[in-house]
């Protein structure tokens, strides 16, 4: 098993493997997309409470759950880059960082226009809403800390440790509403216990939960077959691929 | 795994225990701070032995008792309770009410103790649950009847 992994430390081998997964992921990562933001916006019937400004959950739970886990694999790829001292796993890190500020952002920024209109409020400064806007600096600070160095090993540990400590925000976040009064809900579905929210309304949320999981997985390994080109581009394996391509 | 991994793995690793541990201990010196508001049991009983004092502003989350809403026929200005599991607080409002407010729901107000039961509020939100259902289910479930606010008598 290690030792399968383990192959993909060399970049010629992880450039071969982000192709594969790529081709699989972009499409269907599209389509369930299209289908939940549809079926959610349109076809899902109204909230008792809420009516329609609750359509927005369909957007604003998925970017919030893949800002969390985007965030995990990102710390997973700096211990292996750490420990391990992969090559591969700082360009992982690397590559996953802005795309899980994005989803961020959007959960932040969706946040704040649902919370307008039924909260009565665009911020406030309870425990849930604060530590996501943690959770964005971190993002930035890695990205940050990565850029800031020219050797881009000695970037990528930096960058790794400070990845790696951020990881303790996330159990935050996840638990933040139950440890302290908030104003933000409750967990709907991301608990143990039945998800409490009607299953006409939960399917199109499930859809766009897997679409925008492939998204962000698609992006991500795009984004790193860029990275192993930029690194790699005088090695003697990646002047034959181009070579190949060309003929 | 070679003797320099495995030391390097143990490092991240300590760093990791060390610093949650430490993250840890901090919120929960900060505990009774990060939360949003007082619940109405809490300003009449105090929270962790503390009472707040009367001029403190503060913020008050509960749900609103049925039938406590008055409104002043002139003006903006509302008055009702708020009630968690025990005692009941009132909350002095001049100003717009958030669409979600009604009785029964949970709200949060922000402003000042004007007495030790009352609170003179300049901000009043309104805090929804996690469930979702459409209309027809909650009537049949909950018997909760969707009023919209335009067409609620109080």
């Amino acid at each position: 098993m290690w030792k399968w992994f383990s192959q993909y430390a060399k970049p010629e081998k992880a450039y071969q493997l982000c192709g594969t997964l790529f081709r699989w992921f972009w499409l269907p990562s599209l389509l369930l997309i299209l289908v939940g933001t549809v079926w959610g916006l349109v076809f899902a019937p109204q909230d008792y409470q809420q009516g329609d400004s609750f359509r927005i959950i369909y957007i604003h739970v998925p970017s919030a759950l893949l800002s969390m886990s985007a965030y995990v694999a990102m710390a997973v790829a700096a211990l292996v880059g750490l420990v391990w001292q992969w090559r591969t796993a700082y360009m992982a890190m690397i590559a996953i960082a802005p795309v899980g500020a994005v989803m961020t952002f959007i959960a932040l920024f969706t946040g704040a226009a649902w919370g307008k209109p039924m909260w009565g409020t665009w911020w406030i400064w309870d425990a849930r809403l604060t530590s996501q806007l943690i959770l964005l600096f971190l993002y930035l600070g890695v990205i940050a800390l990565y850029s800031a160095f020219d050797d881009k090993q000695q970037g990528g540990k930096a960058a790794g440790i400070m990845a790696l400590v951020g990881v303790v925000n996330i159990p935050i976040i996840h638990y933040s509403v139950e440890w302290w009064n908030t104003l933000h809900q409750g967990a709907t579905i991301t608990k143990f216990d039945k998800p409490s929210i009607a299953p006409e309304m939960l399917w199109p949320l499930l859809i766009n939960l897997l679409g925008f999981a492939l998204f962000v997985a698609a992006v991500s390994i795009k984004r790193m077959r860029n990275e192993i080109v930029r690194r790699e581009i005088h090695r003697p394996w990646i002047k034959s691929l181009f070579l190949e391509n060309e003929k | 795994m070679n003797p320099r991994r495995k030391q390097r793995l143990t490092i991240a690793l300590a760093a990791l225990v060390l610093i949650g541990g430490a993250i840890g201990l901090m919120l929960y010196a900060l505990n009774e701070n990060i939360d949003l508001f007082y619940t109405p049991t809490e300003i009449i009983d105090g929270k962790n032995g503390q009472k707040p004092y009367v001029g403190q502003r503060l913020r008050i989350g509960g749900l609103v008792v049925p039938g406590s809403v008055s409104r002043d026929q002139e003006s903006l200005a509302v008055i009702f309770k708020l009630i968690d599991t025990g005692p009941q607080v009132e909350v002095r409002f001049n100003g717009i009410l958030p669409d979600l407010f009604r009785e029964g729901q949970g709200i949060v107000a922000t402003g000042t103790l004007t007495s030790p039961t009352t609170i003179t509020a300049d901000e009043v939100l309104a805090k929804h649950d996690e469930e979702y259902m459409p209309p027809e289910l909650a009537e049949k479930l909950k018997g909760i009847k969707h009023v919209k606010p335009s067409e609620a008598e109080y």
